[in-house]
């Protein structure tokens, strides 16, 4: 039973992994590439040391944003506004950062909680809006997104510029040293070889694992996390088992904006130790894919969140060579969602069915044998 | 197969199966309606009455069998073809569009147009025929939203003449009548098969089948028991073909109540979803150890009088008691902790998350409680062991604690939340038509655990539209009417006709007249 329940967890995945690499060779072949040689390419390209540093530099990022967007799915609320919460969060921890002086730890301790702070409060306010007002969240965040990123460029220029940068890149000023996150390298080396060209696994991809695991163990173990998922799976049975919708509505958001505000993070911290107008958008967006191709889970978020990692990483070697156009790789992306998303509920149905007969067995079945399965 | 008599029947199934993953819902039935009867298909819940009728409309196909409609073979893939081959449905829950009138729901669908345009006065000229010859009353200008529950059943059944139904399907017409309304529809019926028309008739209330149908069908966990004409049959020997031996009936007990008063409402008005008042200065007692059962037609508050009393609902005036202390701005959490239980009317949306494992639909309601909750953690493992003892205890049928809910049968699902209801031990446990949609089993396992609840001295209230559960069950009855108790009767002395005049508001006799 539960192999079985395990290898049809497993094969929705696989399949829909299958499927878009086949998708994108045809892509390929049409543009008149041979897609064996781009997919090689892109292996042997992907399958070192530096690649894979890469790699968790970019899936950090994209795991935190699929976290931050499933916990709003996991109560039925679709949180688009992930990507204005990360980028006003990290330009105002990034310029609270340089602007104070504290010991290392401290130090940023205090950014990422200017950050999650920044992230809650504006999510808030889309969750404010629709218990107070009725407005729906779609709407209300993706308004709240312009409203973010039209600040973050008001802000920038008029207040929190850095006056002594001569470049014409915008950029609030440098946080110092004791507010900059370590990088992993030497932990890496100490199994592998050296890391060359420079590149450093950024140490945030910590905090990632933990907010995992916090998430995990919050939805799982906790009387709060109960009435939130209870509240996505049935709002109305949620609602007179005791757990106010309003309440868990705000809590929810909160909770989602918290841990959007962290998504800057890891280069604010670990790289840039500045905002500037380099700064990498969209990842909001992409959170929304990889949450839905992880299924809300963490350990699928992961598996996600690395996979689009691994893929954004190992493609630009495929302009280098000129096999095949990197955006290949963004086609492919886009049809991993999708197939993942209707794998997912061809499984779904699968194990509905398999669940629906093993109950009609139970039911003829003396009570002795039917209730043995537990813990 | 047709048989060899002059004229074919006008509905012939041979040999109909169909199966459902793990359930065979018909297996081989057959079933033989002449031309021009009413005859009625029975069975207990889950017999495959449903499924045989949506087989004979085209909305499932049958996995093995022949269907003959006026002696030709036929195979319908949607209701639509159903309804060309002269058959037409009507189903249990209407299908009609509220904020439309009875004129614009008739032509739904089938609209009669001239030069593009929908031609209303041809449709109307062709409505008030059907509703004068039929003895149909209507006003084809009313909205529907205005309408009683029989005016609306009515609405179907000209729907589905309008089509050209010569074969009406009519699935449990009476379950949400009064008994005066079901007079009223047997009336309709009798004129129906007058002019011609083939009436099948589904139902599970014998007294009923055997006063209006010609010919019975029986059938039992998918199976054609037997077939025979209703004069040669009586309500016994009907019982005992449907579910294999007597029905089981409610029974009353000694009153266990004492003077406590457990719940008390003190003229509670509260405001419905329209705005208007859906329950006006209601006072209401519950004492420690008494069932007290609800009567009314639905829609007439006691749906909101369960959501005001949990506290999903709140009193625009009036004050509720739980052993005296005033709860009536409490949130529904409280009440919970404090000892609420709730039966609710429609289990799957208010009392399941159906995807999520049984262990935590048992800690659904009591999350903040022992044995499931140890300060503000949740104990998954005593919450399997406790929703393993509740699955043996109350007899839920299931593979076990990790199975999702969605997987249960109905009466397994209610078995489950009565089970979880009753292992918190509540002060007050609030039940909802506890037994609606349920097989007799299991109906007779709800009536069990009921029963213990009072003789625990928990507090009783049972909302039912099973007239005979609340007469059987409960120590005393209200009868509701348009938002107000409007009488208290002794069930020891009480018939389902007194009741049922009572919730029309038709006789007010001098046992009424409490509220």
């Amino acid at each position: 039973m539960s192999v079985r329940r395990f290898a049809l967890a497993l094969a929705a995945p696989v399949c829909a992994f299958t499927f878009s690499i086949g998708v994108s060779s045809l892509v390929l072949m049409a543009f008149g590439t041979n897609p064996i040689d781009a997919w090689s390419e892109m292996l042997s390209y992907g399958t070192r040391l530096e690649t894979f540093v890469e790699t968790g530099n970019r899936a950090t990022p994209l795991y935190l944003a699929g976290i931050a967007v499933a916990i709003g799915f996991r109560m039925n609320l679709f949180n688009i506004g992930v990507e204005g919460q990360y980028v006003l969060a990290a330009l105002l921890a990034a310029s609270a950062g340089a602007a104070v002086d504290l010991p290392p730890v401290l130090h940023v301790a205090l950014i990422i909680a200017v950050a999650m702070t920044v992230g809650s409060a504006f999510a808030g306010v889309a969750g404010y809006l629709k218990v107070s007002r009725g407005v729906h969240e779609v709407i209300s965040t993706i308004m709240l997104n312009a409203v973010a990123l039209a600040a973050v460029g008001f802000l920038l220029r008029n207040w929190l510029l850095d006056e002594s940068d001569t470049t014409l890149n915008m950029m609030t000023p440098e946080i110092p040293a004791s507010g900059q996150f370590p990088h992993l390298n030497s932990l890496v080396e100490t199994f592998t070889r050296e890391i060359t060209r420079g590149r450093e696994l950024w140490g945030f991809l910590l905090v990632a694992v933990f907010v995992g695991v916090l998430f995990h163990v919050f939805l799982n173990r906790t009387r709060v996390g109960f009435d939130l998922r209870a509240t996505g799976l049935n709002p109305f049975a949620a609602e007179a088992s005791g757990a106010d919708p309003s309440t868990n509505i705000v809590r929810a958001m909160l909770l989602s904006g918290a841990v959007a505000g962290l998504i800057g993070l890891p280069e604010v911290l670990g790289d840039a130790h500045k905002y500037d107008l380099g700064f990498a958008r969209g990842l909001g967006f992409t959170g929304i894919a990889v949450a839905l191709v992880g299924r809300n889970h963490p350990g699928g978020i992961a598996i996600a969140a690395l996979l689009f990692g691994w893929l954004d990483s190992s493609a630009p070697i495929l302009d280098v060579v000129g096999d095949a156009p990197r955006e290949i790789v963004s086609i492919l992306q886009g049809v991993v969602v999708l197939s993942a998303v209707v794998a997912y509920e061809v499984v779904n149905r699968i194990r509905r069915v398999s669940e629906a007969r093993d109950a009609a067995v139970a039911v003829r079945l003396p009570l002795e044998t039917s209730t043995g399965n537990t813990a | 197969m047709t048989t060899g008599s002059a004229t074919p029947a006008a509905v012939e199934l041979a040999g109909i199966t169909k199966r459902f993953p793990g359930v065979v819902a018909n297996d081989r039935v057959d079933l033989r309606v002449a031309e021009g009867e009413i005859h009625a298909v029975v069975g207990e819940n889950g017999a495959g009455k449903s499924t045989l009728m949506k087989i004979l409309y085209g909305m499932q196909t049958a996995d093995e069998g022949r269907m003959l409609v006026s002696g030709n073979e036929v195979q319908f893939s949607s209701p639509s073809e159903a309804i060309d081959a002269g058959i037409g449905m009507v189903h249990q829950h209407f299908m009609l569009a509220d904020q439309l009138t009875v004129l614009e729901n008739v032509v739904l669908g089938a609209e009669p147009t001239r030069r593009g345009v929908i031609d209303y006065d041809s449709a109307r000229r062709h409505l008030d025929e059907l509703g004068i010859s039929y003895g149909l009353d209507l006003h084809p200008n009313d909205f529907v939203e205005s309408l009683e529950v029989g005016e609306r059943q009515r609405v179907e059944i000209i729907k589905v003449l309008y089509r050209g139904a010569k074969v009406l399907i009519l699935d449990e017409p009476t379950s949400v009548l009064v008994p005066q309304e079901v007079e009223k529809l047997f009336g309709n019926l009798r004129e129906l098969k007058a002019r011609g028309h083939t009436i099948i008739f589904i139902d599970h209330k014998l007294e009923e089948v055997l006063a209006i149908a010609d010919t019975i069908t029986v059938l039992r966990q998918g199976r054609t028991v037997a077939t025979m004409a209703s004069d040669q049959v009586t309500a016994a020997e009907l019982a005992e073909l449907m579910v294999g031996s007597e029905l089981p009936k409610p029974s009353t007990e000694p009153r266990v109540a004492d003077q406590h008063v457990t719940l008390s409402l003190r003229s509670a008005t509260v405001t419905g979803d329209d705005g208007r008042p859906a329950l006006e200065a209601v006072d209401l007692e519950i004492h420690r150890g008494e069932i007290l059962g609800v009567a009314g037609v639905e829609g007439n508050g006691q749906g909101e009088l369960i959501e005001a009393i949990l506290g999903l609902r709140h009193f625009a005036g009036g004050e509720l008691f739980l052993d005296g202390e005033s709860i009536t701005h409490w949130p529904v959490r409280h009440r919970r902790e404090a000892g609420l239980g709730y039966v609710p009317e429609d289990r799957q949306r208010r009392g399941l998350l159906l995807d999520a494992p049984l262990w935590e639909n048992v800690v659904l309601g009591h999350q903040t409680q022992p044995p499931y909750a140890r300060g503000q953690w949740l104990d998954r493992s005593s919450a399997r062991a406790a929703a393993g003892t509740i699955l043996s205890d109350f007899d839920v049928r299931a593979p076990g604690v990790e199975t999702s809910a969605r997987a249960l049968s109905g009466g397994n699902q209610q078995k489950l939340i009565i089970g979880r209801e009753m292992a918190a031990r509540p002060r007050m446990l609030i039940a909802a038509h506890p037994t609606r949609g349920i097989d007799v089993g299991a109906q007779a396992a709800v009536w069990d655990e009921l029963r213990e609840a009072r003789r625990e001295g928990m507090a009783v209230l049972l909302v039912s539209a099973d007239l005979e559960e609340l007469i059987g069950l409960a120590d005393r009855l209200v009868v509701m009417l348009r938002g107000r108790i409007t009488a208290e009767l002794d069930p020891t002395n009480t018939s389902p006709r007194l009741l049922g005049s009572h919730m029309t508001g038709a006789s007010v006799d001098d046992q009424g007249g409490v509220g």
